[in-house]
């Protein structure tokens, strides 16, 4: 099985990837020979059985509400590629 | 003078001290990692000047750590303040974290000194290292082969000699397989057992960082100043760390192995089939009692791991968006385009495969049908080894189906690269704690690994089965040849 152009063009684009066309062939290829063999999942029958997102138990767990120090600014922002003052800069989104 | 517990021995006895025994590491490291390229990044300054704190530590009579003095070395994805960060990515090249991991401060804390980040697969995805954006790393017993992966450089380093510990993360065997492939210790503890702040994530529900050492007692010791609660980590187990060095040389009579016949079918190379089953057979004459027992869903490990991680791996990657941190492509005409072209320049192959696979699985239509089917057999997975732990206390097989592989045997193959991980997969979908130790080695002069398996939370009891094959099988393995 090969996972057609348009697919893997949606899926990308949902992924926020920028593929080429012969990027987008490849994948196709390589995600269908997976899936091919994922298949065989389809095998077993799994009706009666609860789906296990977590294998080992666990609660979900609160704090208190309460302030506490976290990073500073410049420690949040050192990593930035591109900053303003105390701001992360993305293209302007709205006209 | 190669092993972390005597290393600390001496240390602390004053036979040495922390600066010499990094000297040491250093030298070492210099001598040959041009070589293995076990290394993406060193700090010797950093290190020498924390192996002076200990030292000066120890000389005023402080009370020293669990760690003292010895070098580890740190798989690349696991944060920390004072070197970069990258994931083997070219979208974290420059990263440098802002926190320590979790694992990171306990090291310090444990007056550990840490000599450099090591190479893995681009955000541990991958069995060989190949898919590092920058270099393969070699595997020290023959250096045209691969050293496994994800983190085969920790794993390379501790097996050349340039380091006595390192940490690894293991999402589906990425401690355990390039343990097997370097005639290592490497260890996966139970899922929880390790907080996972700080390390880079993956595949959330499977992450779980691990030690590697050259022995068992080595390995035992790093889980153990690792180990325990931690709530910055919300599925961090909140139960005290176990006791893992302590009961070490408990005797092995009476221990129950279970042998999976599913671990020693087709694909299994007969070499390695031989020293797994001769181990196995040495100890059951000191009293082990093998329990033949069945994981029928072995099969379908990979299949359902191969939903599992990459969904999760979508969703966690979506985070890199040439914003906050990481690469940021020069051209883009709107927002959409500065994520979609800095994503698409900073991830490689083997990441981009998984992310859109997980977006795939994830996707309206598709969720039911990939997604949710293998997290019910992921439940069915769990199942088969509480039926098996009911007859058994350990698992025991074979961790890796091969013995390491040449650079480039699978690299244009995923699927081919993914089979490598058959046996350890499903420990992480379990959340169990599993370990490979060292059974022998190939008529080509190649290690192989043994695997045992525990139940959720019996840490104690994989690592003491693991010491009673080590101590039986005895092996002295010669230093790898470097060539």
């Amino acid at each position: 099985m090969s996972i057609d152009r348009t697919t893997v063009e949606k899926v990308a684009k949902l992924a926020r990837l920028q593929l080429s066309g012969e990027e987008l062939d490849r994948y196709g290829k390589q995600l269908g020979a997976i899936l091919d063999y994922i298949a065989k999942l389809e095998k077993l029958d799994v009706a009666d059985l609860e789906p296990l997102a977590h294998a080992v138990d666990t609660d979900n767990v609160f704090r208190d509400d309460v302030p506490r120090p976290g990073l500073s600014r410049d420690a949040a922002l050192q990593n930035a590629p591109e900053r303003t003052g105390d701001f992360f800069v993305v293209p302007k989104i709205i006209e | 003078m190669t092993d972390a517990v005597s290393i600390r021995q001496d240390i602390l006895s004053k036979k040495t001290t922390a600066v010499q025994v990094a000297e040491r590491f250093f030298s070492r490291i210099e001598a040959i990692d041009p070589k293995v390229r076990a290394f993406l990044s060193i700090n010797k300054p950093a290190a020498l000047a924390q192996a002076k704190k200990v030292d000066e530590k120890i000389a005023a009579g402080g009370k020293p750590g669990l760690l003292a003095g010895l070098p580890v070395a740190v798989k690349d994805n696991i944060c920390t303040t004072d070197a970069p960060t990258t994931c083997a990515s070219k979208i974290l090249e420059t990263y440098r974290p802002p926190y320590d991991a979790t694992v990171v401060r306990r090291l310090r804390e444990e007056d550990a000194v840490i000599v450099g980040k090591t190479n893995l697969d681009e955000f541990a995805m991958g069995s060989s290292t190949e898919n590092s954006a920058f270099f393969t790393s070699r595997n020290p017993w023959n250096l045209q082969c691969v050293p496994g992966g994800s983190s085969g450089g920790s794993a390379a380093a501790v097996a050349a000699g340039m380091a006595p510990l390192a940490l690894g993360s293991d999402t589906g065997g990425s401690i355990r397989q390039p343990a097997a492939l370097t005639g290592t210790v490497g260890f996966k503890p139970t899922y929880g057992r390790v907080s996972r702040y700080g390390l880079v994530a993956y595949g959330s529900s499977l992450d779980q960082i691990g030690p590697f050492g050259r022995s068992v007692r080595d390995a035992a010791l790093l889980a153990q100043a690792i180990s325990g609660h931690d709530p910055l980590d919300s599925t961090s187990v909140n139960q005290p760390a176990p006791d893992l060095t302590g009961g070490l040389e408990r005797d092995a009579s009476g221990l129950r192995l279970g042998i999976p016949k599913e671990y020693f079918g087709a694909g299994l190379d007969p070499e390695v089939r031989a020293s797994v089953e001769a181990a196995i057979a040495a100890l059951e004459k000191k009293g082990a009692k093998r329990v033949e027992v069945s994981l029928p869903m072995t099969e379908f490990g990979i299949a359902a791991y191969y939903i599992v991680a990459p969904c999760e791996a979508s969703s966690n990657l979506a985070r890199y968006d040439g914003v906050h941190y990481g690469h940021r492509s020069k051209e883009y005409d709107d927002v959409l385009s500065l994520f979609s072209k800095s994503r698409k320049e900073g991830f490689g192959p083997e990441v981009t495969r998984r992310i859109i696979l997980g977006t795939f699985a994830l996707s309206s239509g598709y969720y039911d049908a990939y997604y949710n089917r293998a997290l019910k057999v992921r439940r069915r997975i769990k199942q088969d080894f509480d039926k098996a732990f009911e007859q058994c206390d350990v698992i025991v097989g074979p961790t890796s189906p091969t013995p390491a592989f040449p650079v480039g045997a699978k690299a244009s193959d995923p699927l081919a690269m993914y089979l490598c991980d058959v046996y350890t997969v499903s420990t992480n979908l379990a959340g169990l704690p599993g370990v490979s130790i060292p059974c022998g080695l190939t008529g080509s002069g190649l290690p192989i690994g043994l695997q045992i398996q525990g139940r959720v939370l019996d840490d104690a009891s994989v690592l003491q089965a693991a010491r009673a094959f080590e101590r039986e099988l005895a092996l002295s393995l010669p230093w790898p040849s470097l060539t």
